[in-house]
Parts: structure tokens; sequence; C-alpha cells
């Protein structure tokens, strides 16, 4: 199982980051992405692959200040 | 300049308030404040009566007429820089603040060396791309400096929704995490304030050793 922004789900094939987070359609450009708590550079979200017990945190910014 | 006061004289009416032991971490804070509007602004007065030594203001903005609907400035201030303004206001409260200004833009390149002095990072930006980007880059050149961020606090919708929460060790999100400016649910001064004192309070707190939100 892997934990996706507090939900336990689990993928039958092998997922990459990039690849949740496009069928997500999440903005590249409005998230920051923590992978086990620590940030998860933009540049590996294609090659990072998530695992059982991974934690992933999407977080998504909106504007306004 | 002559001020009214003695730094003596300030800092024990901060401890009278606060307490002495306090006050003395709180005077040792190093807090930059990335992003000069209705968040920065208002943290930034919140950090500055509470006696936070070393504020770092960055915004390349002037200050606008549209600003002032929520934003700590005044009409004197319309078309000068926010890092202006808002150090020759937080300086009338406590004149012996250290305050450092930078007005730029904060892009990746320029990031790992605008906030290598600083222990605590608010973000205050008002574009979501902004935010987002500051929030990697912090998290990426210095995962051991405590970022505080803000998102989603536009109209006026439920106080109760803007909430705090730890992202990760040194990770914090402040705001309802969801709502936008849209038409007729813009930016106000009493929203804005909630998210901007939840950032300020958690800044404070972690100044104080506190790390739980």
């Amino acid at each position: 199982m892997i934990t996706i922004n507090g939900t336990s789900v689990s993928f039958d094939e092998p997922m990459t980051v990039g690849t949740y987070l496009d069928a997500h359609q999440y903005r590249r450009s409005l998230i920051a992405v923590e992978l086990n708590y620590e940030i998860l550079p933009k540049s590996r979200y294609d090659e990072t692959i998530l695992k059982d017990g991974d934690i992933l945190e999407v977080v998504s910014f909106v504007g306004g200040g | 300049m002559e001020h009214a006061f003695t730094e003596q004289e300030i800092t024990d009416a901060l401890a009278r308030r606060h307490g002495e032991e306090t006050q003395r971490l709180l005077s040792l804070g190093r807090v930059a404040i990335a992003g000069l509007g209705g968040l920065g602004s208002n943290i930034a007065f919140a950090l500055a009566r509470i006696g936070v030594g070393h504020l770092h203001l960055i915004d390349f903005d002037r200050v606008d007429l549209t600003n002032l609907n929520r934003q700590q400035y005044f009409m004197e201030h319309v078309g000068i820089y926010k890092t202006d303004a808002l150090r020759s206001e937080l300086l009338r409260i406590n004149p012996y603040l250290d305050i450092r200004t930078d007005c730029v833009r904060v892009t990746e390149e320029n990031l790992p060396g605008l906030f290598d002095q600083d222990d605590i990072i608010c973000e205050a930006f008002d574009r979501a791309e902004a935010k987002a980007m500051l929030v990697c880059g912090i998290r990426e050149h210095f995962p051991d400096k405590k970022l505080v961020s803000g998102s989603g606090m536009a109209g006026c919708g439920s106080s109760n929704q803007i909430h705090t929460r730890r992202i990760s060790r040194n990770f914090y999100l402040c705001g309802d995490e969801t709502t936008e400016p849209s038409p007729g649910h813009g930016l106000m001064a009493p929203r804005v304030a909630v998210c901007a004192a939840h950032e300020a309070n958690m800044v404070t707190r972690l100044i104080l050793g506190e790390e739980t939100v």
C-alpha cells in the first residue's frame, strides 16, 4: 500500500510519481511533492517509481496573499 | 534619529508582556518574509510588535491603491516600494529591530543566496506559481530551515476552515488550501489576516521551540 495525501491506495502496475500526477491533472508548476517527508525535485517526478510503504504528499497551491 | 524610548525601555516593556526568557528568544529570531502583500505585511506587523529581532523583508513591487483593502500600508505609500514602506512602518513600532530589505523578485536562480542567513522563511506570495517555486526551492536548497507557507484565504468563508498543517518536519502550510480569488470573492482584509496570523503564530511557536501545530 502507498499513502497519497492521507489515503491508502495500491496500483496494479508500477506507477511513477509523474504518471500519477498527470493522471490526476495536477499542474506541475503549482505543486510541491513530498515523498516520505522530503521534497521530491521536479526533475525526478518521472523517474521515481512509487513503492510499497511510500508516503506521498502532493501540496497544491492556490493564488492569494 | 532621536527615539522617544530607549532600546532598554522597549525591551523591558516587551518582557513585561511576554516574560524575560520568551523575549530573549524572540529577540534572537531570524525570519524572512517573502512577499509583502496581505499576508506578508500582516505577518511582519505581528512579528515586529512582539519584538522578533531580525526581519528580512522581500518584495519587488510598489504599493498600489488596490492593496489598501487588506495590506498594512497607507495612502502616502502608494507608488513606493513595499520594502521601503513596510520597513519605515515597522521601525515606528520598534526602531531597534534589525530589518534587512531586498527589493527583488525571487527566482530559482537567486533563491539560494537570498535566504542563506534566515532561520525561518515565511512564504507570503500572491501567485500560486510563485508559492510553489519558493516552497520547492527552499525545501530543496535548505531542507533544515523552517518553512511556513500560506495557501487559500480568499473571500469571506468560515474562518474555521483556515488551519495550520505540518506537511513534514520543517514545512508548515496555513490556509484553507482551496479558496483562490474569484469574481465576488476577492482577497479581503479579515480572512487574509486570519491566514497571516496563522503563519505569524506558527513562526512564533518555532522561535520558542514548539514544533507542533
